[in-house]
Parts: structure tokens; sequence; C-alpha cells
């Protein structure tokens, strides 16, 4: 613009606010499509996974249906076990990895006072191809039957062991379409994991060492190392399943001397490190959440860091607790129990972290906190059950059975899925310039932890009585009656939980009260912006001095600077 | 604060090697395990020429570079493309290596464990050279046709990087293939 | 009948040793569950915001404490090293456990989606239902059964809670088992990894019999088939003969000797059909031979496509087979 054509009618125009301008469709299309924002980008991440979130929670409960009773006709075998095949791939897949990367999109640079990610577009790149792997894996329903009509969706559970998944046992190309969206997607997840560590560690703003990073961000960073570290092996299964299925490799190939167990300890090298890149975003929610409602700074910031980087490197030394039931020699069985008993010990002590920070405080149970409370008491339960199944002659009864079907949704629903509720309400005010309604926000909570209780508990139970998974139909009077039956109604409760959030994720945009910047008054970066921030993120890059720069600003008298 | 294009080749480093090293296990995994022939002993031979143009690029590499610090573009445009050729070399080799073992010693991926992990250990190894190679020619072209701004030195840094990073991983594979395995 | 498998009644020495070490854990999670969630509850209700005079001032800004933290981690330590040793023993006490000469040996098959059974010594094959004999506790009468567990397809996993922890059913690997049960009974199981369409039908179960009745069982099974005379059984078992029944299903003492399906030896000495898709009884077993698809859709025998008449009689034949 030449200063000299300026005349005074000349308006300033006003910084792009997401909403503020209402433009059309198209443009908001276009703009969706185009954009290397980290802010829109992370949104479109968590409302993709949303969506998925919500379609395999429909396959749940069509599940559930059908195992609400013994020998029960609502399904047949084939399609019971394509839904626990896509129910399972979608939601660590589609749902938990698409949610957590849109976390770190929205949050880190935000959080670090920088304007944007270190790669927009690598950016926008990795949500496409997480986009287009999720369209792949569902796409199988129309576009598998293959030469036998034996295809459609995929049905060889998701961790898909050898050698079912061999051309003799999966006809068709079912498996292909799990293949290659899960190749796809761990491209996306790879290159979004690269983009975290390097604005992590080259984009801070001044004054922020790496000490002084919110502990939100610090597990990120772990989060994205250990996804660079345990996806290759994901993509290598998957090239050699390709390879065994199409080129004739006898990667698990039994008949040519070639190892079924190999495909599992590739797999859980990956899967296993996996499960923690799910939670650890949980973790650095709740570190977030639960000092802002106590009133009080997290409790031992140090040890927290340190055990979120222990936790990352632990993880990838436990991976054949899940290869209990192989045969390992009793060395091996030994080894692994040990190892994964060790990973509990940080795990843990992270609920005394939060539970410290709590103590002394003034705790206020705004829907955030509710949500925290929620994890803390759930991911005790799931921790514990976790030990239980660390030890292995244990894990010789409970692997494979519906105990470790409760463990894990203790973990991913009550601990993952919580914490991002917990999240969701957190930033919204943030992203959306709307408060949640608390009102529909204590329905969804209330709802919800009924159903998830109902549906998960009598799960253990009937892990105990010895009720293996996957299976589409049981006899009457296994012992197992009673606790399907409860599990299922709990499924009632859940839907209606999570009609009322998703009514209030739509409502509070339309009717909710305003937020201003600061609506919790919390203490990290992004609430020193504008809500919902511009474009630019900051009118000045901030300059930081303690680990709770607005502590800082809010306390002149008392910073955290003189304390830390 | 560190460069953001020198974490973000290192990240892909990690990353790359996190996947090498499976493909490596699983060809440690089934050494001496196909129940077929050919084995290992039989049809591998050292790959002195080819081993010793791939290293050798790794030192031309750096002499280009040190040629563009200098500020010696002619040097930097020589070593680069001698670099390029060595690399070119290497998969002229590896093509005519893969030619003999299919067609006359008859080992595919489909023959036996030996020549899956053979292959897809190898395979994997020569896809990065081409990518290197597809790099650096990328390279080579735009800054003959003037397209390179000159302050872009961290830009040539981080591919040589990647290239010696496909070098690094030729050691490990040329030893576990052709000196380890063939005793198998 | 013990159809409920419950794992905390074990009877068998494997299952006993996991139970022990699983009540210690138990006891052992348990205590911290109540210690942490107790602490919880506490510090919910005592740190809550009581009203809006709450808001006046933030409370003491505490930002750790290394005394707490440390106790905090040691506590977690130790009890993580006495599991660590539990664990240990347990595991060695079942995997290394050394088998007495006179332990019965069987081979398990898996298929999808049946059990295929050996008893080497004794020159039985039989399909789905294993007999042992039971244990004593004293010197002399211990008696356990070691299992060889194979795969002739996918991989399947061996589990009867009550009799022991589950071992997976392998290609190409073969791996070992064992349970000693101290009292009698019919033990149900279920193949415990997933192998496709069926693998909810793929049942298990374990008889257990005092020694004489175990070795009545073992010599009723190496009679050989009687050639039925009664009109509709004999014709059925020349249809058995002379259709491809005999390409998959064996029949010891005949020439029938298929090895895709179950033995079909002594078939009605059997509880369940179908590997307990169904119990056995004429009808069930009629159903099957006209159609066994509908009973276990997707299973590998396919419909045969046989005439009225040639089910009632193939049915009666097998029928004879006791």
């Amino acid at each position: 613009m030449n200063p000299e054509t300026l005349d005074d009618n000349f308006q300033i125009p006003a910084p792009e606010r997401i909403g503020q301008e209402r433009g059309s469709l198209t443009r908001i299309v276009q703009e969706m499509v185009f954009t290397v924002d980290h802010k829109t980008l992370g949104l479109m991440y968590i409302a993709s996974g949303l969506l998925f979130f919500v379609v395999s929670g429909l396959m749940a409960a069509m599940i559930r249906i059908q195992l609400s009773v013994p020998r029960n006709h609502f399904l047949d075998p084939d399609v019971f076990n394509r839904l626990f095949t896509m129910h399972g791939t979608a939601m660590v897949f589609l749902v938990g990895m698409p949610i957590i990367f849109g976390f770190a999109n929205y949050l880190v640079p935000l959080m670090i006072g920088a304007r944007d990610m270190a790669f927009p577009r690598l950016n926008a790149f990795g949500f496409w191809v997480f986009f287009f792997s999720g369209l792949l894996l569902y796409f199988s329903y129309l576009g598998a039957p293959g030469l036998y009509a034996a295809g459609s969706a995929p049905d060889v559970g998701w961790f898909a062991y050898s050698p079912l998944t061999a051309k003799a046992f999966s006809r068709g190309h079912s498996t292909d379409y799990w293949t290659l969206s899960l190749l796809l997607g761990g491209i996306g997840s790879i290159a979004t994991s690269i983009n975290i560590i390097v604005t992590a560690l080259c984009l801070r703003c001044k004054g922020m060492l790496l000490v002084r990073m919110p502990l939100f961000v610090w597990m990120f960073l772990v989060v994205a190392f250990l996804v660079i570290i345990a996806m290759p092996p994901l993509s290598a299964c998957q090239i050699m399943l390709i390879l065994d299925r199409y080129c004739g490799a006898h990667f698990f190939d039994t008949q040519a001397g070639g190892s079924a167990v190999l495909w599992q300890h590739f797999f859980w090298i990956f899967g296993h490190p996996e499960v923690y890149i799910l939670i650890l975003p949980g973790f650095a929610v709740a570190s977030e959440v639960i000092p802002v409602f106590s009133r009080k700074p997290i409790f031992g910031y140090p040890v927290m860091v340190a055990a979120s980087v222990m936790i990352g490197f632990i993880s990838l030394g436990v991976w054949a607790h899940h290869m209990f039931t192989v045969g390992m020699t009793s060395i091996g069985n030994t080894f692994f129990a040990i190892s994964t008993l060790l990973v509990a010990i940080p795990t843990g002590i992270k609920i005394f972290n939060w539970i410290g920070t709590m103590y002394g405080g003034k705790l206020r149970f705004e829907l955030p906190m509710l949500f925290c409370l929620g994890f803390l008491f759930q991911f005790l339960i799931a921790g514990l059950t976790g030990v239980m199944l660390a030890i292995a002659p244990f894990d010789w009864q409970l692997s494979d059975s519906y105990f470790v079907v409760a463990h894990f949704h203790y973990v991913l629903i009550g601990g993952l899925l919580y914490t991002i509720f917990a999240g969701l309400y957190y930033w919204y005010p943030k992203a959306l310039g709307k408060m949640p309604d608390f009102k529909l926000g204590l329905w969804h909570f209330i709802l919800f932890t009924a159903g998830f209780h109902l549906t998960f508990f009598p799960q253990h139970l009937s892990g105990f009585l010895g009720m293996p998974r996957r299976i589409y139909t049981y006899d009457a009077g296994r012992g197992w009656d009673l606790w399907n039956l409860i599990s299922s109604i709990g499924v009632i409760f859940q839907a209606v939980g999570i009609l009322f959030f998703v009514f209030n994720l739509i409502y509070s945009y339309v009717k909710g009260k305003k937020a201003g910047d600061d609506p919790w008054d919390a203490w990290s970066l992004e609430w020193s912006t504008t809500s919902p921030p511009p474009a630019y993120n900051f009118e000045t890059i901030p300059e930081v001095r303690s680990r709770r720069p607005l502590w800082d600003l809010k306390h002149p008298d008392d910073p955290d600077w003189k304390y830390e | 604060m560190p460069s953001t294009r020198k974490v973000a080749v290192i990240s892909l480093i990690l990353t790359e090697s996190a996947l090498f090293s499976v493909f490596l296990v699983a060809y440690l995994f089934y050494m001496g395990k196909s129940l077929n022939r050919p084995f290992p002993s039989e049809v591998l031979t050292f790959p002195v020429f080819a081993t010793v143009a791939l290293l050798s690029s790794s030192v031309t590499i750096v002499f280009s570079e040190m040629a563009l610090h200098r500020g010696n573009k002619g040097a930097f445009h020589l070593w680069w493309a001698v670099t390029i050729a060595l690399g070119a070399y290497f998969l002229w080799f590896t093509g005519t290596e893969w030619h003999h073992l299919i067609f006359t010693d008859r080992l595919t991926l489909a023959t036996n464990v030996f020549g899956t992990t053979f292959y897809s250990l190898v395979g994997l190894h020569a896809s990065h050279v081409i990518i290197g190679l597809f790099l650096l020619t990328l390279i080579l072209v735009l800054s003959l046709l003037g397209k390179f701004p000159a302050d872009h030195t961290e830009h040539i840094e981080m591919i040589s990087w990647y290239w010696h990073f496909v070098d690094a991983i030729w050691i490990i594979v040329v030893t576990v293939v052709y000196i380890i395995s063939v005793r198998y | 009948m013990r159809p409920v498998a419950d794992m905390f009644r074990p009877l068998s020495r494997p299952a006993e040793m996991i139970h022990s070490s699983s009540l210690l854990v138990l006891a052992i999670t348990a205590g911290i569950f109540v210690v942490v969630s107790a602490l919880l509850v506490f510090v919910v209700w005592k740190f809550r915001r009581k009203g809006p005079e709450d808001d006046l001032r933030e409370p003491p800004q505490i930002y750790g404490s290394t005394h707490i933290e440390l106790a905090w981690t040691v506590v977690p330590i130790l009890i993580t090293v006495v599991l660590i040793l539990v664990t240990s023993r347990t595991i060695g006490e079942i995997q290394n456990r050394v088998m007495p000469e006179n332990a019965v040996q069987i081979r398990l098959v898996g298929h999808q989606w049946w059990w295929e059974i050996h008893y080497e010594k004794e020159g039985i094959v039989t399909a789905n239902e294993l007999h042992v004999p039971l244990s004593r506790r004293d010197g002399t009468g211990e008696r356990p059964t070691e299992l060889i567990l194979e795969s002739a397809d996918v991989i399947h996993s061996f589990w009867v809670p009550q009799l022991a922890g589950k071992t997976d059913l392998i290609p190409n690997r073969k791996n070992r088992t064992w349970i000693e049960p101290f009292v009698t009974g019919t033990f149900f199981g279920n193949c415990a990894e997933y192998c496709g369409t069926q693998h909810a039908n793929m049942l298990l179960r374990v008889i257990v019999e005092e020694p004489e009745d175990y070795e009545k069982w073992v010599r009723k099974m190496r009679q050989p088939a009687a050639v039925p005379h009664a009109d509709l059984a004999a014709q059925g078992h020349k249809a058995f003969f002379a259709n491809s029944c005999i390409n998959c299903h064996m029949v010891d003492g005949t020439v029938a000797a298929g090895v895709f399906g179950p033995s079909l030896t002594k078939l009605m000495t059997r509880q369940t059909i179908g590997a307990g898709v169904a119990p056995l009884t004429p009808e069930t077993l009629r159903a099957w031979v006209r159609d066994p698809q509908k009973l276990k859709t997707g299973c590998l025998m396919p419909d045969m496509k046989l005439p009225d008449s040639e089910v009632d009689s193939i049915t009666a034949y097998l029928l004879t087979l006791k």
C-alpha cells in the first residue's frame, strides 16, 4: 500500500477473527481447504476427531446391543467382527490421534508465545493426510468386496495379528484398506510430531527457557518424540504386510519358516508407546486445568517433567506385556513384567502431584475441573488394573478377556476422554469467544459418568469369570449374562450424555455468554490474547520471566520468578 | 534458540533410523531361518566398488559445501555433481547386482525369508538413495539456473546431513548383510 | 458341570498358583485404591471453594516439597519391589515345572474353529473335548497333564480359567502348558485369541475324571467303531463312506482318515456339537448334517446339499458312533 494514496477515509482493516466476519459458505470452505493457520487446523483436527468419535461410538452401541443378551441375533458374526475392528481402529487413529494433535496444534504456539507452528504448510499436509486416511478406512465398507466378494470393512481386530491377515485367511481387500489407511495416517502423525518438536524447541518467546515451558508443552514434546520413534515400527508392519499379501514375501508366513509372533513384537513396539502417546496429552490438559481451578501452581513441576520423560523412555521397553501368553521364556516374561511395573511408578506419582496441587487450594468445580476430577478417580482405577495386568501370571488369566477391555476403556475413556472434555470446555472460550453452558455440561458429566461406569465396571467381573474378548455371542449360564446386560444399559446414559455435550458445543456458540480474554483467571500465555486470538496470535510477542507469566502480571508484588 | 531446519532434519533422521531398525531386526531375526536356497553365503559378494562410491560421496559432498563457503560456485557445482554421479553409480551397481540375483541366482522377495528380508532392507535403503539423488539433482539444477539464493547455505547443509545419514545406514546394512549374514 | 469359569475358584495347581499371587496383588491394589481415593475425596471436600469470600485472596502458592515427593516415590518403589518378587516366583513356579514320568501328554492343534486333540501315547484322536485324570495332592497320586499346543492356521489360545492361565496356539511354534486338576467335573473354556468369524464358538470342555474312569474312557476310545446293522444306520454308513465325508473326517478303525475336519471317533460321547455351538442331541446333529452353516455360519464345513433321505441315514449312522 502506497502511503501517498491513503486518505482520511481509509479504514485500517480489522484483525481477522474466526466467525467475526460472516463469510459465505464458499469462503469458509475455501479457507478451511487452503489454511495453514495452526488454530484453524487445530479446530479442524478436533472437529474431524469428534465426528469419527460419534460414528465409532455408534458402532460400539451396536456391539453392546448384540451382547446385551446371550445368543442374540441382532448382528451376524461377520458384521460384529467388522464393527469391533473398525471401532478400535477408528477410536485410536481417527479419534484419539487427531484430537490430541488438534490440541497441540491450537495451543502449543500460543502457549510459547509464537505466531504459528514452525512449518505451517507441513501442518496442513499432516491434517489432510490424516483426513484422507480416515475416509479411506471407512470407504472399505463400499470398496472392499474384491474377487471373492469376501471383503467389506476390515474384520481382523484393531491390531490385526498375523497370520489372520494373510491372503489365505483374509480374502478380498478389507485388510488392505486397514493397512493403507494406517500407513497414511502414520505419515501424517510423524509430520505433525516433527512440527511440534521443532516448534517447542525453536520458537519459544524470549525468556521462556525449557524449564519455564508450560507442562502442557513438555508433555506434547515427549509425545512427539514417542511418535517419531514408535510410529515407524507400525509403518514397517504395514509395508511388510503389503509385501506379504501382494508380492509373495514371507515376513509372517509360517509355511516358509516365518514367525507369526514377529508381527506381534513389531506391532506392540509401536502399540505400547502409542497408548502413552494417547494418554500423555490427557496428563497435559490435567496439568493445566487442575492448577487453575485449585488456584495454586502445579505441585512439583520439575518432577512432573522428569516423570513424563521417564515414562517416554520406559514405555519403549514394555511392549511384550501384550504377549505374555505367546509362550516366551520365563526370563522374557519376568523382564517385561518388571519393566511394566517400573513404568507404573512415574505414572502413579503424577496422580499424587495433581492431588498435591489441589491440597491447600480453593477448588472451583467448573466444568473443566469436574471432568479432571473424574479423570483422577478413573485413571487411578485404570492404573491399578494395569498393575494387575503387569503381573504376568495374573495376566495369563486376564489377557484377552473382558478385564483388559475394561482396563483400557478406563484408561482411554475414563482417562483420556475425560481430559479431552475438560480441555474442550476449558479452551472453548478461548477458541470460540463464548462460555460453555454450565448446566448442559453438568448433565453431560453426570449422565456420561453414570453410563461409563455402568458399562465398563462390570466388564472387570465378566473378565474374572472367563469371558474372552471379541466374541459376537455367548451361552447363557456362564455367569456373564447380568454383567453384559448392565454393560449394555450403560450405553444409553453415555449416548444421552454425549447428546448434551454436542448440543452444548453448538448452543454455547450461538447463545453463550461472551467470554473475555481470560474467563478462568488463568496464568499461561494463551490467556493474554483475545478470545478468539487474531490470526497473528499476539499483538506483540511476549517476554516471560517465570512459568506463570500471567500470574506475574496480575501479582506484581508477588511474582513467581522470585520463588522459582 | 536452535535452528528450526536443523532440529527438523535431526527429527527426520531419528524417525528414519527407527524405520530402518525394524527392517534390520527382521533381517537379523531371519538369518539362518530360510527353509530353501539360495542362502546368503551362496549368492552374496561384498559390493566393494559400490560401497567405496557411496562412502566417497559423503566426502565429496563435504568438499562441495566447503567450496560453497569459500564462495567458489564452480567448485561447489563440480563436487556436487561428482556426489550425484557417485550416488548414481551406487544405484546402477545395486541394479546390476539385483538383476544377477533375480535372473541367475533365482532369488526374489518370494523365494525364502532371506529374499524377503534382503530385498526389503536393501530396497528401503536404495529408495532413500533415490530420494537423496532427486534432492541433490534438484539443488544442482536450481543452482545452475541461478535460482538458488546465496544465503540458503543451511538448506544445502541439511540436504548433506540427509545424505550422510543415508551413507551411515549403508555402513550398517553392508556390515549386517555382506559381512555377518554371509556365514549363513 | 462347571460352566462358570471363575478364575477365583481355581481347581488345578497352576490356576491355584496364579490365584494366590493374584490375591496378594488385589489386596495391594485395593489398598492403594482406598488410600488414594480417600485422599482425593478428602481434598475435594476440605479445600472446596466455600463462597465469594474465598475469591478475595489466592491460597498459599506452594510449588512442591522435596520430602513429600521423596516419600511418595519411595513407597511405590517398595511396593513395586514386592510385586516383582511375587511375580518372578510365580512365573518360575509355573513355567519351570518338571513334568513327572506319568504325566498325561496331549497335543492340541488349533483350527478355525475347533480343537484337534491327540493322545499320542494312547493313540487317540478326538476333538473339542479333553478327558484327563484328576491328580491327587500327595506324592504317588500326582498326575498332571501336559499340553502341547500347535496350530494349523491362525493364532488361537487355550483358556480354561479354573484349570490354568491361557497359552496361545501359534502356527510353526510348539507351546507347552500344563494343568493338574484336583476335582472331577466338566470345565468350560473358550478360545481366547480372535481367530476369525466363529471365534466365539470355538469352545472347549475339559472333563476331569477319577483315574479309573479316565482309563475306562481311554479303553473305550480305542475300541474300533462297530459297523451298524440297523437299516437306516447301515444306509447311512454306506452314504458316509461313498460321499466326500471321509475326505475331511476320520473315524478311528475305518478307512475314513480325513484330517481337515474334526475326528468323528466316538462322536456321541461328546457333550456338544460344532465345538460348543449347541449341545449334541439327535436333533442338533441332524440339523448340522443338513446344513452346518445354519448352526455355525462361516464355518469351514460347507452345506453338503444332501437329499433328506441321506441326511436322515447319515445322522442315524453317526448316532451309532458311541
